[in-house]
């Protein structure tokens, strides 16, 4: 997995009822570690990531991983802001990427054993999943999107809305595939999450990448005064 | 109310007497409509689902076209049928006509964009739901289809329940390519027409009440089978 799948943007924009809501972007993530962005609502945090992860569609502009999108597309997972349940079984939305990609059946039940033991779903993989608590959804759509062990992890907010206990589990479980050598590129709203997750920072305003760099010096000196303003916790606009 | 307590009774008697005309006109009405029903079924469901995730030019026209359709006369797709398969039309040489195959034709025709028209409307909301899990996952469009049709199970049995409802109860079109044929083509609908023609009422009527319980009983037995509406299920 420490193969070099680095992204780069050359003049990526996004255009929604003629309005740019992303863009002009140009910028090359770096090819490992875990990539956080932050910034102010509308600021264009999602549309960035659905643009890397390719599903969306770029009025101007080109996204490149350095390898044809088809095959990069299927070494990425991505893990929407309100967990998306299909439904059915928990085991049955573990599997659902696994049946996909056409992994066997005797190493699908073996990764969801293993996958529903991380996250601490094992007692419950015959519930339908869209019953389950918030919190154990967005774990579970967690385990879905790393069952296929993917080279890129993309997360939309993925600790909104949860307790510091779901929060504490899902950041663990971030470090370990960090570890592990996924590349994570995420968005949240927690400056503290950020803190402790990320390794380097993209700030966006307005569509447009305000502010970057590796985390500590980001968080020590942002170089953008905006970007100051925004981790002192003032309002951005 | 004469007329329909005579019928009541006149059911009855067919029922425990097993009558033998009645057993069979019946096995054909569900032959013909359950054919029909499984066909059509096999065409709408996919074609339904499709029109859901598909983005294409003319999606808005088809769509209207295929709401148009479900209030397709069945007279008048029984007289095009009709034509088709008469021995001037161009399928003339199967010697179709006056057969359970052109019933079966004519129904199909005529529950296929209803069975659709529902199946594209429940999947619709489906995929609003799956659209983005599905696109990131990188699955093909048959792939697409085949979740929603699984995961949507509930919603199509519905769709196809309708579907079956229309092709029991249909007359015009089965009357005109059938040809109500004693022992080849009679089934409960028609019956009922000749019988109430020939001021049958009695007959006619329990005819009438029989072909209501069957889809009852159709109807009910999809529903414990495929076990809607239980607890802990979609």
């Amino acid at each position: 997995m420490v193969d070099v799948m680095r992204a780069t943007l050359h003049d990526a924009v996004v255009t929604r009822r003629g309005k740019a809501i992303l863009g002009p972007v140009s910028y090359q993530l770096p090819s490992e570690g875990c990539t956080i962005v932050i910034g102010p609502n509308g600021a264009g945090k999602t549309t960035l990531l659905k643009t890397l992860h390719g599903v969306e569609r770029l009025s101007q502009g080109r996204v490149d991983w350095g390898i044809p999108d088809e095959i990069a597309r299927q070494q990425q997972a991505y893990v929407f802001q309100s967990p998306i349940m299909l439904r059915r079984s928990v085991r049955q939305n573990l599997i659902f990427p696994l049946s996909l990609s056409g992994v066997s059946k005797a190493e699908a039940a073996e990764r969801v054993t293993y996958w529903a033991g991380k996250i601490g779903l094992a007692k419950m993989l015959d519930r339908p999943a869209p019953r389950l608590s918030g919190g154990e959804k967005q774990k579970l759509a967690l385990a879905r999107a790393l069952i296929r062990d993917p080279a890129v992890l993309f997360l939309d907010e993925p600790c909104a809305n949860l307790d510091g206990r779901s929060t504490r589990e899902i950041e663990s479980l971030l470090l370990d595939v960090q570890k592990s050598g996924t590349r994570v590129i995420m968005t949240t709203h927690d400056l503290g999450q950020a803190k402790r997750l990320a390794t380097d920072m993209l700030f966006l305003l307005n569509g447009r990448i305000n502010d970057h760099g590796p985390a500590d010096a980001f968080f020590a000196a942002p170089a953008s005064p905006e970007a100051r303003a925004f981790l002192n916790g003032d309002i951005v606009e | 109310m004469n007329d329909i307590w005579s019928g009541l009774q006149a059911a009855f008697w067919l029922l425990i007497t097993l009558d033998r005309d009645l057993i069979e006109i019946t096995l054909r009405s569900l032959q013909v409509s359950l054919s029909a029903l499984v066909i059509a079924s096999a065409i709408a469901l996919p074609l339904g689902t499709w029109l859901a995730i598909r983005r294409f030019r003319f999606r808005r026209a088809a769509i209207a076209a295929l709401n148009a359709l479900m209030g397709l006369p069945p007279v008048v797709v029984g007289l095009i049928v009709y034509l088709l398969l008469s021995r001037s039309g161009p399928f003339g040489v199967l010697g179709l006509l006056f057969t359970p195959t052109a019933m079966i034709i004519a129904q199909v025709i005529i529950i296929t964009p209803l069975i659709a028209s529902i199946t594209h409307q429940a999947m619709r909301e489906l995929w609003a739901e799956y659209h983005d899990l599905l696109i990131s996952l990188n699955t093909s469009n048959w792939q697409r289809i085949k979740t929603l049709i699984f995961d949507g199970r509930r919603a199509l049995l519905t769709a196809s329940l309708a579907g079956f409802g229309r092709a029991i109860g249909e007359v015009g079109a089965i009357m005109i390519v059938g040809g109500n044929i004693d022992n080849a083509t009679r089934v409960l609908t028609t019956a009922i027409a000749l019988e109430t023609g020939k001021g049958d009422f009695a007959l006619a009527l329990g005819l009438g009440f029989v072909l209501i319980a069957l889809a009852l009983v159709v109807n009910f037995a999809i529903h414990v089978l495929s076990r809607t509406e239980r607890d802990g299920r979609w």
